[in-house]
């Protein structure tokens, strides 16, 4: 039931990082950081499809997270969901065309092997 | 934007996602732990829980780190974002240590420092390594 839960949150989350940050890429780099500023580009982010889509699918991720704190402890919970750090890089990588050269790799594979040792 | 200005823009935002992630789970934990079962047998137990003010204001935290995040990734590419913020994990597990008391086994030692090898390997590759489609409103 547990290890269920995790492969939803995981799944889900890679999903909707992924049509995140096609959404961003497509909206273009945020370079003013005043209110007035972040609110127009909100405004104009909010129409695009991308982060529509990847909101419902980051939520429905956040449900089974909920879900999965109230059965089981934090530090099973938290470190477990890591599964997705090996998925999202791979849909970086083919999706959204981002150069993973062996130094990413390697990371992304010693941040998942750290991971998993904690939910251990 | 000079890459001095990018680098900066980067690590303040990468600390802001990190730090509220943290905070966000933290406060979350505190707020649900030791509900269930009993505690979501019934749909008041749900409404009871998710009006607790720690999880309140564990998800104002999560918000926060969600909107950084989305800055962030406006320009950084999403293979760097993702293992460079994992430093939160280790720091999950060694807040659960310091505030809640929680055991940290060798075995989960050397997962944070795998994690924490693994941010500063990931550390080193370019923020940015896809082209961007087209400028934003802001003069450059």
């Amino acid at each position: 039931m547990n290890w269920l839960l995790v492969a939803i949150v995981a799944l889900t989350a890679s999903a909707g990082d992924a049509l995140q940050t096609l959404g961003m890429k497509v909206h273009g780099e945020i370079h003013d950081f005043r209110p007035r500023a972040l609110g127009r580009a909100a405004a104009r982010l909010l129409r695009s499809w991308h982060l529509g889509l990847s909101l419902l699918l980051l939520a429905i991720s956040f449900g089974a997270f909920l879900i999965l704190l109230s059965v089981a402890d934090l530090s099973f919970a938290v470190p477990a969901t890591a599964v997705e750090y090996v998925s999202t890089t791979l849909l970086a990588r083919y999706l959204l065309g981002e150069k993973v050269n062996w130094r990413r790799w390697a990371g992304a594979g010693l941040v998942a092997c750290g991971v998993l040792l904690l939910a251990l | 934007m000079s890459a001095r200005r990018l680098r900066l823009k980067t690590r303040v935002l990468a600390v802001t996602v990190v730090t509220a992630n943290v905070a966000g789970n933290f406060m979350l934990s505190l707020g649900l732990r030791h509900r269930a079962p009993a505690g979501f047998a019934a749909p008041l137990g749900w409404l009871e829980a998710l009006a607790s003010p720690w999880v309140l204001l564990g998800m104002t935290a999560l918000a926060l780190w969600m909107l950084s995040r989305l800055a962030l990734l406006s320009w950084a590419d999403l293979s760097w974002v993702v293992p460079v913020t994992a430093s939160g994990y280790a720091l999950t597990a060694l807040l659960g240590r310091l505030l809640l008391g929680e055991q940290i086994s060798p075995l989960r030692w050397a997962g944070i420092l795998l994690i924490t090898v693994g941010v500063l390997l990931v550390r080193t590759t370019a923020i940015r390594t896809t082209r961007p489609r087209r400028p934003s409103g802001a003069p450059r």
